[in-house]
């Protein structure tokens, strides 16, 4: 098969990992006469799709061959997709001519399973072990690893890259064994746990003063939970997510809303979730990590499920108005961290700006924030909200977007603005 | 009134607003303009020595002044001198703390967009490989881009840092970089023309662009807020879209409309059949 014809297909192959990450890693440039590229500031997005998603590694199977039989999966065995396989030298030489031209930040490189875990390993390593070791590539890598492969062969993989991830997709042990037989939660954790100890150990020996150079590692490990393949609700999917978090130590956890597939399993749903579904997942996994909110504060005791009109900070500070107002001129940063509209870059500015003024409504205009939606939250010097005698239907009323945005349309098929600006910045 | 022409970049504005301070004279009394050609200069006189009283500045004012006068904003000198005012003379130093004053926003922001542009120059510019250095077995590449803001300067030490072992320049129309691996170098802007169009390596790039892409999940305006359409015209993958967006209906509607697979019984495998009896065994650690 010609390179590009592989090229299609394995790209197409790895398309549905939702991981693009290429920050975070160790600080690395190609200063001193070998190699190509850099690491270590913020990452970069070197494309867009018109799906919204950002191109910044090159993301790509080694091969879509595979033997296990995971449903939501076009590459799993029993589907007829077309079958591809890179050799490691292809697959090393388009990421350097990439990486040359500026179009990548690196390489994302995952496979289907052949033959045995470690077996699928080994050549995935030795795609890394040349970039690093023969090419002196000094760009970003993410490795893919596979929760069966052997300890030591998932250590490898951590030396060579900057982030390993293994992908749960599921969020319970029913679903996974239901749609994906070969995988097994226990396994996947207790593979995420080695690796944690692995990051943990090398970060220990990098910080210990006059302590011997370590043996580099990873700087960050992720995963990925397909949402909407199986009958999961959003409550179990954060519980599982704050689990991996505060348990392993996740960097981040991937929401990935699931998308319909050429090849369909008969086990699958046939219409997807609403792609809004994933993005207040996300909204609620920033609250989990960012805003001090707990798992069980997030989703309504009455309803397992977010509420998909309101982004989720608003909607608990609906539930909880006997919270409010807050006076953004005397509370402390986790309070200000509850008011609906309010980011952590804007809380920052907000204590550092009132340690030289009483903070009026027009400084807080000028701070870009959403006048309309932390007003009713909010004291400032002079303003009090008065919507706090509406019942909860009206006030809640206040806040629902045109219903139009609520499904997939193709006439119309971007959240707002905001919305957007929200995923890429953080702030809710 | 005092009528004060400086060369619209950071130094020289430096040189004049110190100059400014050390007399004393008041934001409201100077008349800032800026020209890149007049050769008869303010700051390019004699400067006064630092010791003449000249109040000291954190280098975190330096910092944002360097970026915001990579701003186009024809304002930015006066403003940046009447802040310099104000943190020195005006008793105010903690200017760059207050987020809410009208100037300290105006200056930020202007930083902020010169950021965005410098980011989305390291992002957007493609370099085309154009030879190979004779004697130094170098690779050559030409990058053409075009920035809002007058930020070669300030972005460049990136690629530097990423491409030290490619010899390469960055064409755009206000100033061009260039790095042989021992130097970083300026020269006037060029046009369009002075740089190459197309790279043997973009025909596999779009085939990459391609098929990335997941048709069921059409988001065209966040695409077009991280890449504004200014930048497609200098971006190889940038003609693809048009098709893809209107492809994707289609391609969906096959998808959905597929029937499901049955599933198979597995293949007889040793090693599935090995992690089918771990699967048996009892769960050891997870719930």
């Amino acid at each position: 098969m010609e390179l590009i014809r592989k090229l299609e297909v394995l790209a197409d192959a790895a398309k549905y990992d939702a991981s693009c990450a290429s920050s975070g890693a160790a600080r690395k440039d190609s200063l001193g006469g070998k190699g190509v590229g850099s690491t270590g500031g913020m990452g970069i997005c070197h494309s867009y799709t018109p799906d919204g998603r950002c191109v910044s590694l090159l993301k790509l199977l080694l091969t879509n061959n595979c033997i296990y039989d995971c449903h939501y999966c076009i590459n799993r065995r029993s589907s007829n997709v077309r079958r591809a396989f890179f050799t490691p030298e292809e697959v090393v030489q388009i990421t350097l001519d990439f990486y040359k031209r500026n179009y990548i930040e690196g390489l994302f490189l995952s496979s289907g399973i052949i033959r045995s875990a470690d077996h699928t390993m080994e050549l995935v390593i030795d795609v890394a072990r040349k970039l690093r070791e023969t090419h002196h590539f000094r760009g970003y890598i993410h490795l893919k690893t596979i929760p069966e492969a052997s300890p030591a062969l998932i250590e490898l993989a951590g030396r060579y890259a900057d982030r390993i991830s293994l992908n749960i997709e599921l969020p319970s042990e029913k679903s996974i064994a239901a749609l994906a037989p070969e995988k097994n939660l226990a396994r996947t954790q207790n593979a995420m746990a080695h690796i944690r100890t692995k990051i943990d150990e090398s970060f220990a020996a990098k910080t210990k003063p006059g302590g011997a150079k370590p043996t580099p590692f990873a700087t960050g490990q992720s995963t990925q939970m397909i949402v909407g393949a199986d009958d999961s609700t959003d409550s179990v999917i954060l519980q599982r997510a704050d689990i991996l978090y505060t348990g392993f130590k996740l960097r981040r956890v991937y929401y990935s809303g699931f998308s319909p597939i050429p090849e369909p399993s008969a086990l699958l749903p046939i219409k997807p979730p609403p792609l809004v579904r994933e993005h207040r997942l996300y909204q609620a996994d920033w609250l989990l990590r960012f805003y001090g909110f707990k798992v069980d504060e997030i989703t309504d005791p009455n309803s397992a499920n977010l509420d998909l009109a309101l982004d989720p900070k608003l909607a608990w500070a609906l539930r909880n108005r006997q919270r409010f107002p807050i006076d953004v001129n005397r509370a402390s940063r986790e309070e200000l961290l509850r008011i609906p509209g309010l980011g952590v870059r804007n809380v920052e500015r907000i204590l550092g700006a009132r340690r030289f003024t009483r903070l009026r409504l027009s400084d807080l205009v000028l701070l870009r924030l959403s006048m309309k939606k932390i007003m009713p939250f909010i004291i400032a010097a002079d303003h009090t909200p008065t919507l706090f005698g509406l019942d909860d239907n009206s006030l809640r009323q206040r806040f629902l977007p045109p219903p139009k945005q609520l499904e997939l349309d193709f006439e119309n098929p971007a959240p707002s603005k905001a919305d957007v600006r929200s995923v890429i910045s953080g702030e809710i | 009134m005092r009528s004060i022409l400086i060369k619209p970049n950071f130094e020289s504005w430096r040189c004049a607003a110190r100059r400014l301070l050390h007399a004393g004279v008041e934001p409201a009394a100077v008349l800032w303009s800026d020209d890149a050609d007049e050769a008869s200069l303010f700051a390019e006189e004699s400067i006064i020595p630092e010791s003449g009283g000249v109040p000291k500045v954190s280098a975190a004012f330096l910092d944002i002044a360097r970026s915001a006068t990579a701003h186009t904003d024809p304002r930015r000198w006066g403003i940046l001198y009447r802040m310099l005012w104000r943190i020195t003379r005006g008793d105010q130093r903690h200017l760059l703390e207050m987020p809410t004053d009208p100037d300290t926003r105006l200056v930020r922001n202007w930083c902020k967009a010169v950021g965005r542009d410098i980011h989305k120059m390291h992002a957007f510019v493609r370099f085309r490989l154009v030879g190979v250095g004779e004697q130094s077995g170098r690779e050559q590449f030409i990058a053409w881009f075009e920035p809002e803001y007058r930020i070669v300067r300030l972005a460049t030490p990136f690629f530097v840092k990423r491409f030290a072992n490619m010899d390469w320049s960055i064409l755009t129309p206000h100033e061009c970089a260039h790095w042989d691996g021992n130097a970083l170098q300026f020269t006037p802007g060029v046009s369009r023309d002075a740089a190459p169009d197309e790279d043997a390596q973009d025909e596999l790039w779009r085939a990459y662009y391609r098929s990335i892409f997941n048709p069921a999940r059409l988001k065209v305006r966040a695409m077009q807020s991280e890449m504004p359409k200014k930048y497609w015209k200098n971006l190889p993958e940038a003609p693809l879209i048009k098709g893809l967006i209107a492809d994707s209906r289609k391609r969906v509607k096959t998808m959905l409309e597929t029937e499901g697979l049955p599933v198979k019984p597995a293949p007889k495998n040793s090693y599935l059949e090995s992690l089918r009896r771990l699967n048996d065994q009892p769960a050891s650690s997870a719930d």
